[in-house]
């Protein structure tokens, strides 16, 4: 009964209680914010990596994070969006690593970060014919996620905190550590970037509407 | 263009029915604006994979052995200026030990030293708890009953209980804490309850709107704090009249027990 009693409990236990509890050395208390945020910081983290290992492992740095930064936290905002944004700087930063580490590696053949040596005509040619409507829409899916990754991770970052989760310029500035002038600059640079490495589906499905086969 | 259409599909006030107008007249923008609209369509078909109900919990599960401890240093906590108000707690309890290990057995059959010894401790604390749960008690019929003046503004000021709540926080801290070293765990834990409440309470604004102070109304309401704080009450006053019999059975069992049923019948 004890156990149904807290989880019942923690349910009504407002944020900011939670943060005082565990300020005051009350460890537990912390599980009840961790509990309430991290699906959706488990979202963030997954649209900035990419992969569920690794927004597993953004997750849990994020919140340890947050623990050992709590006092600086002091009831500034709401804990969500704090600890929110704590995971985008840690997202940020891996992605920035493992640019590092991919230039380094020099793959050949490798998508170049505009995606200019993409093959339209190619993607055109996959478009195109009706029975593979479905294997064109998980290859605009698979071009998407390559378009992603191949973005800075300011536009990566940018344009997950923008259109998937909402966030006010201001808030994209803030974990940037931009202006706002630069951070809507950087979201217009990641939508047109995804533009026109989805060009070519763009043209596809108009020639497919044209041909009257979609 | 792009910037503006981007600016456009993402809601931006500014020049919107300029770029409205534009668009009306202007098949190249409106298929450039399809172009981006197709990118952000497929953004939302990319789906996140959901990592199941449970996943908080799985996270706490493998993070939580990682968080150091966070124990402020005993003498912060102690001259605190807010733990200055709850001297008087603090002395119910210090009494408590004393008396314990001062008071002398009294001789009589079947009446041991550490009987004697638990049973006045166990009795100054009683007391003691008793008070700071009528004292709560009444705090939370008030706050329970208290209707804003829509007269007065629009903000209703909630300062002054602040503070009382701030005050009984710091007693029910260190009840609550003492309670739990008695092995006394149903009386810990409405303790804990009433100190989230309070918590609760002590960290809203000074200030709130009407709305949300009669939310913290209904979820004093939704906790049934105060139900428990009257059961827990009851069961000090039985425990009080068990301790002036001598020989009984070990009180706080039969007080723990009873307390659990009327919370389960709760």
């Amino acid at each position: 009964m004890t156990q149904m009693t807290s989880s019942v409990e923690s349910a009504l236990i407002p944020d900011a209680v939670a943060v005082e509890r565990t300020l005051a050395g009350d460890r537990d208390a912390y599980r009840i914010l961790v509990e309430r945020h991290s699906q959706n910081v488990y979202r963030l983290a997954y649209r900035m990596a990419g992969n569920s290992h690794d927004a597993e492992e953004i997750v849990q740095e994020a919140f340890l994070r947050a623990y050992q930064k709590l006092k600086q936290f002091a009831g500034q905002a709401n804990f969500g969006t704090w600890v929110y944004r704590i995971a985008a700087n840690y997202a940020i930063d891996r992605l920035r690593q493992r640019k590092v580490d991919d230039s380094r590696r020099e793959q050949p053949g490798r998508d170049s970060e505009d995606g200019s040596d993409i093959d339209p005509l190619a993607q055109v040619r996959d478009a195109a014919p009706s029975p593979e409507r479905l294997a064109r829409s998980s290859q605009l899916a698979r071009r998407l996620e390559q378009a992603l990754q191949d973005l800075t991770p300011a536009e990566r970052t940018a344009i997950v905190m923008r259109h998937w989760d909402g966030c006010a310029i201001e808030e994209i500035a803030a974990t940037l550590k931009s202006s706002t002038t630069a951070a809507k600059n950087t979201v217009f640079r990641a939508v047109q970037k995804l533009r026109m490495a989805l060009e070519p589906f763009a043209e596809g499905r108009q020639a497919a509407k044209a041909m009257g086969t979609e | 263009m792009e910037e503006q259409l981007i600016a456009f599909h993402d809601g931006e006030r500014t020049d919107r029915e300029r770029v409205s107008a534009h668009l009306a007249s202007c098949p190249e923008c409106r298929a450039a604006l399809e172009k981006i609209e197709a990118v952000f369509a497929a953004m939302d078909a990319m789906p996140v994979p959901d990592p199941g109900e449970n996943y908080g919990q799985r996270v706490w599960a493998q993070i939580s052995s990682r968080l150091p401890e966070r124990q402020p240093r005993w003498w912060e906590s102690f001259f605190a200026p807010r733990r200055l108000v709850s001297v008087g707690a603090f002395a119910a309890i210090v009494a408590a030990f004393l008396l314990g290990r001062l008071v002398p057995p009294e001789p009589g059959p079947g009446n041991d030293t550490k009987i004697d010894t638990a049973q006045v401790r166990e009795r100054i604390l009683v007391v003691a708890v008793g008070d700071h749960l009528s004292k709560s008690e009444m705090f939370l019929v008030e706050l329970s009953n208290a209707q804003p003046n829509p007269s007065s503004g629009t903000l209703v000021n909630i300062a002054a209980t602040q503070r009382r709540a701030e005050d009984l926080l710091e007693e029910n801290r260190l009840y609550r804490q003492t309670a739990l070293q008695e092995g006394d765990q149903v009386t810990a834990s409405t303790l804990d309850e009433l100190e989230r409440v309070l918590l609760d309470i002590a960290n809203s604004p000074d200030e709130v709107t009407p709305a949300r102070f009669e939310s913290m109304q209904q979820r004093l309401a939704s906790r049934g704090i105060l139900f428990k704080v009257r059961v827990i009450q009851q069961g000090l006053r039985e425990r009080t009249k068990l301790q002036q019999k001598p020989a009984q059975k070990p009180m706080q069992q039969n007080i723990s027990r009873r307390n659990t049923q009327e919370g389960n019948k709760a």
